[in-house]
């Protein structure tokens, strides 16, 4: 770990400010990804500047029956608070599923959505990535991959978003709402992430030097039945190997109204769209909701040993929705 | 060896256990490497470095976090609570006796790593937190009980590579309170009597 | 009360009770101090740098700009180290592994083969001046891949001979009504104790002193002593309290590399391994690619057995993991077969890990006979019982005890193994499918040479002295309560001193054998000390201090098969749809000779339990083909069990004393996790019609399995 400055920042546009004098400079939040990166060498800035201390750590409803979170939020009272737990129930579950306790009590919403990759080979310096060192290579494809991307990757990084808060918000419309010192600008979180293309390196729509300022959730009546589920490799503390953040509303056994999102299988929260639009206005049942799998797995391109993700996300896509069906039902 | 405060070292006043230390941290040092490398409280310990593990947890502002990815200067003005800090004089914590009685250790590496985060799985849950174990999470379905399920799933940041997992939970059930309502009477039996008569 | 004589202690005491552990006040308040926490004055800090390549030669080391950077004190590699012997053989019997002689020659055998360590005033600068170490190869195409064909494989004999043969094979499988033909695989598994390695060094007046963390500091000594060649009073190795083991805490590059700093640099230099650095430093248990083939009658008498392990070791060290070591304790036939083969690769040297052989051996063959059970549609229970041999198979001799169908019948009558319905695939709780496996277990019975000092203190207390080690077995527990039953005093009484190098040499923690090791010299010498006592004798205010060795005792036992046994029961639930295995109870019913300190001895079977469900469901390091090295060599990349993953497991005992040992111990550290993987694997192919030949038991690989129809069968 290089040695580095370090600033605690007092407000939001000092901390902008802090960060556009310096473009070797971070902000930091938790920590949990950016120290461990930094001890790593994956991450090697040059000054810190801590946003912790920033006032965006409340939840706040809006006017028209949504939520504000802010950026300093930490994952844990996310998942606690009662707004979150009544109205996007399946938010709560997937912050839940992440990380542990401690992470979560550090983690901020705002670090949550930059936090990079777990793919082994970005993590390890000694060995080639071209989202770490653009035009290095990708050893993944041919290397070790089971933990891979199946959707939206190229052939120039297949590495997966590590996420499970972001693919609940991906559900639920979240708007991700920034600071630059030239203004505050917003991007639906559907678009903050990039596509992968040959420029894996660059992740998301953020400007440089720009700086969290929180999330807004729309209203959204059909996230009050919603469901996420995660598939890992242990029962807990590991990162999906294969995940769904689900809503329902059905009446009359017909669906009305539908999101879902997938985690761990692209370079960002997978909103399926394709699925959705097959789901609303069908009947609420298994071989609808195996159809709307299919319309989303359509489009996946597994590696050689992924492949099972597909299986995997079909059958989970089956099972959550069949879940929330039948809790319509009671 | 303390570097004078620089642009990548500064002074800070670090809160610990209700007393207040001054030093010189370089920016690089963690709560962790503070707490063992310059204070000597060494209780806290290094087992990954990385997050990965929960052998540094410790009590911050009354959360228990891993300390070795917090960052020694950004601690300041934080109130830090680590393994040494728990005891009452003499008294053990609750959660430390239960551990002592119910052998919820075998190597004792991760033991105060599992101690701090036991200490604060218990105000969480009183604090109506749920988890992944929670069936309902939505606020109408109440505080979930404080079953095993759920203390294994709470307590899952904290590896234990003995393998000592099964006299832990007892240990941070019996210290909840829980043991009798939640383990039930075979379980909580179970890792205190022993079946020394088969011996 | 205890009367101290050779032969089995039946008497009441302090042995055979539930004892807290006598550090455990220590432990759960952080006062504890294991070997990275003892403060020195003027202590530098050292970090290792490990190669980044699989097979080459170092080219170049640039050590100028780092020697300028803040705080660097030295950096060592191997044209500026001290030269070091590796010509000798160690306490155990073996020559030491190359990699702990670091820094000797230009040769990379592996990735993450140490090629410097940076020594600097704190561990912040010596970490970045570490990574700033610029370092060439001349590289070279590596193999890193084990197959079961591999044409270099060869024979090796390791820690018993290599192979084992009697009878005609092809016969007796040709006459056998049912045979079974199969190949099992276990992936490359790490010991991942909690507390990394690290040791201390420093010369005090003449004196090496090595503050560690390691099973055995007398054995450290004296691989110190012989590859720095010192004198052997002139170094001192303590290690008082440890954060586990598992078989990879010997002696590895942190000691030797802080001690030549320690000599370069005269100062106090720690060397502590990061997490990272131990999965390639640290030893780990060599993947197995196995063959069994079992013949038998249709009542599932064996006619034939074989057993084939081929394991990697390093280019430069020969390592052996015998997995069908096995087979010539557990199993006879008149045809019979067994062989541990190897194969050198261009990756870092196995090492023992908690019951090596033992853990993926009982895995192949467990399974196997579940595989038998089920096409001679026997009971796996009966099927083992019907096999039971009079003698051990390969050696012919009579076994100490074999308790192995007490731990049957006690087992299958706690789990309620008799209302299983044998069919796969038919039970189910929502969306999981139901299981129950069983599999038995067993581990040698040994003692290695020791000494102790047992002082009769002036005050009526008693002190002992014994370089043993505490990595969590809870020895030094057990320790106290074994001199207070020699002794015939209460366990308060007795203070137990131990990982100390001084106190004399002492078996390891190792083999499952330390306690009874250490146990049968306090017995010796508490023993003499009370014959002493008796006279009448006035404590001076030194005390009387008794010593014992039982070399000459252990030399004097009678050949036999000594072996603990058990039988071990999983239930396990699997959802077919997400590949998702979870084990929901699990029992392990063990003849591990006499339990000294039931608390303990429980919580460390159920470890060895937990260790089980851990190899069959999470653990794997990926080696990545391109680089030779480790694909996430972190606790993320590499799962051990979780909280969240292991329910209720329940571990006893039968009535099982060691007629020969004085106080009828076993041991217990590493029975029980044999056969624990291939309970729950059953388990798996009793819910699911499923069966799974290869570690770990994935999600992707239980989606990836054929579903059979209920009641039918299939592979994975």
């Amino acid at each position: 770990m290089r040695e580095f400055g370090y600033e605690r920042a007092d407000d939001v546009s000092g901390a902008v400010a802090l960060l556009a004098a310096d473009p070797d400079a971070r902000f930091l939040g938790g920590g949990t990804n950016l120290v461990d990166l930094m001890k790593t060498g994956v991450e090697r800035p040059a000054r810190l500047v801590d946003v912790r201390e920033l006032p965006l750590d409340g939840i706040e409803p809006t006017a028209d029956g949504g939520l504000r979170i802010g950026a300093t939020v930490t994952n844990s009272d996310l998942a606690a608070h009662p707004a979150v737990r009544r109205s996007y129930p399946a938010l709560t579950q997937a912050v839940l599923a992440g990380a542990s306790g401690q992470l979560r009590n550090m983690a901020t919403v705002g670090g949550n959505l930059l936090q990079r990759t777990r793919c082994g080979y970005f993590t390890d310096v000694s060995k080639p990535c071209n989202k770490r060192v653009p035009g290095s290579g990708c050893p993944a494809i041919t290397g070790e991959h089971h933990n891979h991307a199946i959707l939206g990757a190229s052939g120039h990084c297949v590495a997966v978003h590590p996420s499970d808060m972001g693919v609940a918000l991906a559900a639920f419309d979240a708007v991700v709402t920034y600071e630059t010192a030239d203004g505050p600008g917003e991007s639906p979180l559907t678009d903050f992430y990039l596509p992968v293309g040959d420029t894996p390196d660059r992740e998301t729509a953020l400007p440089p030097g720009a700086l969290i300022t929180g999330i807004t959730l729309p209203p959204a009546p059909v996230a009050a039945r919603s469901r996420y589920r995660k598939v890992r490799e242990r029962a807990s503390y590991a990162f999906a190997i294969g995940s769904a953040a689900a809503a329902l509303d059905v009446e009359d056994g017909v669906v009305r109204d539908a999101r879902l999102a997938f985690g761990a299988v692209a370079s960002r929260p997978w909103r399926a769209r394709a699925a959705e639009e097959v789901l609303i206005g069908r009947p609420a049942d298994g071989e609808t909701f195996a159809a709307a799998a299919d319309a989303e797995l359509g489009a996946a391109r597994p590696l050689p040993d992924n492949g099972y993700k597909v299986t995997l996300m079909r059958n989970l896509v089956v099972a959550v929705l069949t879940e929330l069906a039948e809790e319509a039902a009671r | 060896m303390a570097p004078a405060p620089s642009s990548t070292s500064s002074a800070v006043v670090l809160n610990i256990n209700g007393e207040k230390h001054q030093l010189t941290v370089d920016h690089r040092t963690t709560l962790l490497d503070a707490l063992r490398e310059r204070l000597d409280l060494t209780g806290t310990k290094k087992g990954c470095d990385q997050g990965q593990c929960g052998a540094c947890t410790v009590l911050v502002d009354g959360r228990r976090a891993v300390s070795c990815l917090n960052l020694a200067v950004a601690a300041e003005g934080r109130e830090i609570t680590t393994i040494e800090g728990m005891a009452e004089g003499d008294r053990l914590h609750p959660v430390q006796q239960a551990f002592l009685d119910l052998d919820g250790y075998q190597c004792g590496y991760c033991t105060p790593g599992q101690i701090c985060s036991a200490i604060a799985v218990i105000e969480e849950h009183a604090a109506g937190w749920p988890s992944a174990a929670t069936e309902d999470v939505r606020p109408e379905a109440g505080p979930p009980p404080l079953t095993p399920e759920e203390i294994r799933e709470r307590m899952s940041g904290n590896l234990c590579r003995c393998g000592a997992y099964v006299s832990i939970v007892q240990a941070v059930a019996r210290a909840a309170g829980a043991d009798e309502a939640a383990v039930g009477e075979d379980d909580a039996n179970q890792g205190e009597t022993a079946k020394e008569t088969a011996a | 009360m205890t009367t101290a004589t050779t032969g089995p202690t039946t008497v009441k005491g302090a042995v055979g009770t539930a004892h807290t552990r006598v550090e455990g006040r220590d432990k759960v308040t952080g006062a504890a101090r294991y070997a990275g926490e003892i403060p020195f004055a003027d202590l530098a800090h050292g970090w290792l740098v490990l190669s980044t390549v699989a097979r080459g030669r170092i080219r170049s080391i640039d050590t100028d700009p780092v020697l300028g950077m803040p705080g660097v004190l030295a950096v060592l590699h191997h044209g500026n180290a001290p030269r070091v012997d590796t010509d000798y053989v160690g306490m155990l019997g073996i020559p030491p592994d190359p990699t702990a002689a670091v820094f000797q020659n230009d040769r990379v055998p592996h990735a993450g083969w140490p090629v410097a360590l940076v020594v600097a005033g704190t561990p912040e600068q010596a970490r970045e001046a570490a990574e700033a170490l610029v370092v060439t190869y001349d590289t070279e195409p590596h193999d890193i891949t084990l197959s079961a064909d591999h044409p270099d494989a060869y024979p090796a004999d390791g820690h018993m001979p290599a192979e084992t043969e009697k009878g005609d094979l092809a016969a007796g499988l040709a006459a056998s009504a049912v045979v079974v033909d199969e190949e099992y695989t276990t992936p490359e598994e790490h010991h991942s104790m909690m507390e990394p390695h690290a040791a201390t060094a420093l010369w005090d007046g003449g004196r090496l002193e090595v503050v560690d963390s390691n099973q055995g500091t007398t054995w450290i000594q004296g691989e110190l002593v012989k590859m720095f060649s010192l004198d052997e009073s002139s170094v001192r190795v303590r290690s008082e309290h440890v954060g586990g083991g598992f078989g990879s805490k010997g002696l590895r590059a942190h000691q030797v590399s802080a001690v030549m700093a320690a000599t370069v640099l005269h100062r106090p230099v720690r060397v502590v391994m990061t997490r990272r650095q131990m999965f390639s430093l640290a030893g780990y248990r060599s993947p197995t690619t196995q063959r069994v083939r079992l013949g038998a009658g249709a009542d599932g008498r064996l006619r034939a057995l074989e057993h084939r392990s081929l394991n990697q070791t390093s280019t430069v060290y020969e390592f052996v993991e015998p997995g069908a070591g096995v087979a010539r304790v557990m199993y006879d036939a008149d045809a019979h077969r067994t062989a541990n083969h190897v194969v050198r690769l261009d990756v870092p040297s196995p090492t023992f890990m908690r019951a090596p052989g033992e853990a993926p051996g009982s895995f192949a063959i467990e399974s196997a006979f579940d595989e038998l059970a089920e096409r001679c549609g026997v009971d796996p229970i009966d099927l083992r019982l019907r096999n039971e041999p009079e003698a051990g198979p390969v050696s012919g001799l009579p076994f100490s005890g074999r308790n192995l169908a007490a731990c049957f019948n006690e087992g299958a009558r706690r789990f309620g193994w008799a209302d299983r319905d044998p069919r796969p695939g038919v039970r189910r709780d929502g969306r999981w499918l139901l299981g129950t496996g069983t599999a038995a277990a067993s581990f040698q019975a040994g003692a290695g040479p020791s000494t102790a000092l047992v002082t009769a203190e002036a005050d009526g207390t008693f002190t002992v002295r014994i370089a043993a080690a505490d990595i969590g077995t809870g020895a030094r527990t057990a320790l106290t309560l074994v001199a207070a039953d020699a002794l015939d005093v209460t366990p308060e009484q007795v203070r137990v001193r131990i990982g100390d190098s001084d106190f004399g040499p002492a078996m390891i923690a190792g083999g499952s054998m330390g306690t009874r090791s250490w146990a049968w010299a306090i017995t010796e010498a508490a023993r003499e000390l009370r014959e002493r006592l008796a006279l009448g004798t006035s404590i001076p205010p030194e005390g009387i201090t008794v010593r014992s060795d039982t070399t000459a005792a252990l030399g004097a036992l009678a050949q036999k098969e000594r072996h603990s046994f058990g039988a071990q029961f999983a239930e396990v639930a699997v959802d077919t749809a997400t590949g998702e295995v979870r084990v929901r109870r699990m029992l392990g019913i063990f003849a591990a000779g006499r339990i000294v300190n039931p608390l303990t001895a429980r919580n460390q079977l159920v470890g060895g339990m937990v260790w089980g469900i851990s190899m069959a469901l999470h653990e794997e390091a990926v080696r990545d083909r391109a680089s030779g090295g480790l694909y996430g060599p972190d606790l993320a990349g590499y799962h051990v069990a979780t909280h969240a993953d292991v329910p209720d497991v329940e571990a006893d005992w039968v009535d099982d004393p060691d007629p020969d040992d004085p106080v009828g111990i076993k041991g217990v550290g590493e029975i029980g996790i044999v056969g624990a993987a291939a309970a729950v694997a059953n388990a798996v192919w009793h819910a699911t019609g499923v069966r799974h030949r290869s570690l770990p038991i994935r999600p992707d690989r239980v989606l990836s399995a054929t579903v059979p129809a209920v009641g039918g069968g299939t592979d994975a």
